[in-house]
């Protein structure tokens, strides 16, 4: 199309000029920049995507007297926060060892998640072997597989394991997913030339060799957001840990649960537990969002 | 070398011998040139197992297991008694907290799933201009990704407090009497599904978005030409394109829709989904049944499947209608184009 157009114009005449007058004017090519509605509504989807955060942020520096007279919270934070912040790292949720244990999850399961999908990845987008297709459909397929509905056997398996209660229980199930291989695979086979592997082989190196020394290296941008979207996961994650960790040795989800259980009436306590639990990923959002947003993206085009 | 032709290519020809490809006769060079092989034919099966073990071990085996542990009596704390058949599922559908929960996880799906993917398409055509600080935007509506369910359903509940919550004294301010966001049922089911939609809109957003970058810019010249608006080539170019990305967000917002717990589950301290169990979905239920008062494995697991079931069922009647719905848009497209 983009070679018809000017063809049109020099064969149809007036017909063709007061389409393009009409394309330049009235509709807008498809590169005008927009007008001030678009950036008047997109402001304000900004306003409702932030205020919430906001809001609980306006809560939990301010006292639970002032909440109860004021249901519309006043702009301007109030000085409660470090007050709030510290009654909430003393109340009996066990809040430090709740970071603790949510970091050590986090942070296991990315590394974990990463490594085996990219070797996996590796496998499926560059090496021969029977079965391939159909064992990468197979994955694929089991993305739609609810598998949150097995929680009662698994839970019988962890407790016959004795694994209630301890991390492991939660990590391992998470240790490799259908998404990461899926998307290792994806990005592999555009990223990594078959070139560079045979380079490798012919040098002499081993096929795990192979992996470490050229496709991890060449997996590096795919990975780390896959690692970036496996922590947001694994941070916010509450079914499962909820059940098999349970309040004696919680993450930070099922902390903020026994919270609310136990502090419903406060909502600037249960607030401030709120805002320390979520600063951390905001902090990660202010510095890899953009990598978050082209990651979506990416998955999108290709998936 | 075999291993690595592109996948299209003849595997047979691409036996290339090696650069130190040695006479057979010394046999520790020929260990090696087996060992060689081996890792070339083994390595592929050995790199792809991870994901086969876990899954088989944390998804499969569960899946199915579930469906035994449902004809038993099963205790948590005692274990597996006697095989009773269908007597659990009897049992489970005969409460009549399981229609309950059925009808609230329906009402919270519906009031969750098509707003937004409705509100995501729009949103994700907005975005789809030539704009200033674009990154900065798109961040925007992704903000809410990173909050946890859990720190969103105690946000939003305190939003919804039927007496001291925000949304209630704004309509108070525009004289409209309070709504009981708690007790009663359609509304605390909103007030659930804006839970849902909170965080999930931009994310969805920015995968249509993706998508529409993806339609061919000459689409819409043409489009143009013909004497299309803008609203005409959103609706006869940009949404019939997005057929795929339609179907693949409706096919995950309903496994993860019908599965919803942790926003019903923190929507007041109690847990149990409200006094009348108005907002208990069928996951809390299950919960409630396994970990509850009961400590009933094999009700909990019969109430499993029938949710597995029903979410197979949904997401294939998903699947037909998406399909319909998008295709129709099609011919008006073809027919404009061809021009």
């Amino acid at each position: 199309m983009t070679t018809s157009v000017p063809m049109i114009r020099q064969t149809a005449g007036a017909g063709a000029a007061r389409a393009a007058a009409r394309k330049r004017g009235l509709t807008g090519g498809v590169n005008r920049r927009p007008g001030w509605v678009t950036y008047v509504v997109l402001g304000l989807v900004l306003a409702i995507s932030a205020y919430p955060i906001y809001y609980a942020f306006l809560l939990a520096s301010s006292d639970a007297g002032t909440i109860a007279q004021n249901p519309i919270p006043s702009l301007i934070p109030q000085g409660n926060l470090f007050e709030n912040l510290e009654r909430v790292v003393t109340s009996d949720i066990k809040f430090w060892p709740a970071v603790l244990n949510s970091l050590i999850v986090a942070v296991i399961t990315s590394v974990s998640v990463v490594f085996f999908a990219t070797l996996s990845g590796f496998a499926f987008a560059k090496l021969r072997f029977r079965g391939r297709r159909a064992l990468l459909i197979f994955v694929i397929a089991t993305m739609a597989v609810p598998t949150q509905l097995g929680v009662v056997p698994l839970f019988i398996v962890m407790s016959k394991l004795e694994w209630t209660g301890k991390l492991v229980a939660v990590i391992v199930p998470g240790m490799v997913t259908a998404f990461g291989v899926f998307w290792m695979t994806q990005y592999l086979e555009e990223a990594l030339p078959f070139e560079l592997i045979e380079a490798a082989r012919v040098d002499g190196c081993s096929m795990i060799r192979t992996f470490w020394n050229v496709a991890l290296p060449a997996a590096r941008p795919a990975a780390a957001m896959l690692a970036l979207f496996t922590f947001v996961g694994s941070w916010t994650s509450f079914f499962w840990p909820f059940i098999v960790l349970g309040g004696a040795n919680p993450t930070l989800p099922v902390a903020l649960q026994l919270l609310q259980a136990s502090y419903f009436k406060d909502y600037s306590l249960i607030m401030a537990g709120v805002v320390a639990a979520t600063v951390p990923l905001v902090v990660v959002f202010i510095v890899a969002g953009r990598q978050l947003v082209s990651g979506i993206m990416q998955g999108a085009v290709k998936g | 070398m075999s291993t690595i032709v592109p996948l299209d290519a003849e595997p047979d020809n691409a036996r290339l011998p090696r650069p130190e490809a040695t006479p057979p006769e010394d046999p520790r060079l020929r260990r090696r040139n087996l060992l060689g092989r081996l890792d070339v034919k083994l390595s592929p099966y050995l790199y792809v197992s991870p994901f086969f073990i876990i899954f088989a071990i944390v998804g499969l085996f569960p899946l199915v297991y579930t469906a035994y542990v449902s004809m038993h009596d099963w205790h948590l704390l005692g274990g597996q008694g006697e095989f009773v058949g269908l007597q659990n599922y009897v049992d489970v559908v005969q409460q009549p907290r399981f229609m309950t929960a059925l009808r609230n996880t329906f009402s919270i799906f519906l009031l969750s799933s098509v707003p937004q993917v409705l509100m995501a398409i729009v949103i994700a055509a907005v975005l789809d201009a030539n704009l200033r600080a674009k990154t900065f935007w798109r961040m925007g509506v992704l903000l809410p990704y990173v909050v946890a369910p859990v720190a969103v359903a105690l946000i939003f509940s305190k939003l919804f407090g039927d007496q001291a919550g925000l949304f209630n004294a704004l309509l108070d301010i525009i004289g409209v009497d309070p709504v009981r966001w708690h007790a009663d049922p359609l509304s605390s089911h909103i007030a659930i599904a804006t839970m849902v939609n909170f965080r999930w809109t931009g994310y969805n957003t920015l995968i249509f978005l993706a998508a529409m970058q993806a339609v061919p810019r000459d689409l819409y010249e043409a489009a143009v030409i013909d004497g299309a608006g803008r609203l005409r080539q959103f609706v006869s170019v940009t949404v019939p394109m997005l057929r795929p990305t339609i179907i693949f967000i409706v096919i995950t917002s309903t496994i993860g829709g019908l599965q919803i717990f942790d926003e019903p589950r923190m929507y007041d301290q109690l847990g149990q989904g409200g006094a009348d169990r108005q907002w208990m979905t069928i996951t809390m239920f299950l919960y409630e049944l396994g970990w509850g008062a009961q400590k009933s494995f094999g009700r909990a697991s019969a109430v499993a499947w029938i949710l597995f079931l029903i979410i197979v069922a949904i997401g294939m009647i998903n699947f037909a209608i998406t399909r319909r719905i998008a295709s129709s848009g099609q011919p008006t497209k073809k027919r404009g184009g061809a021009r």
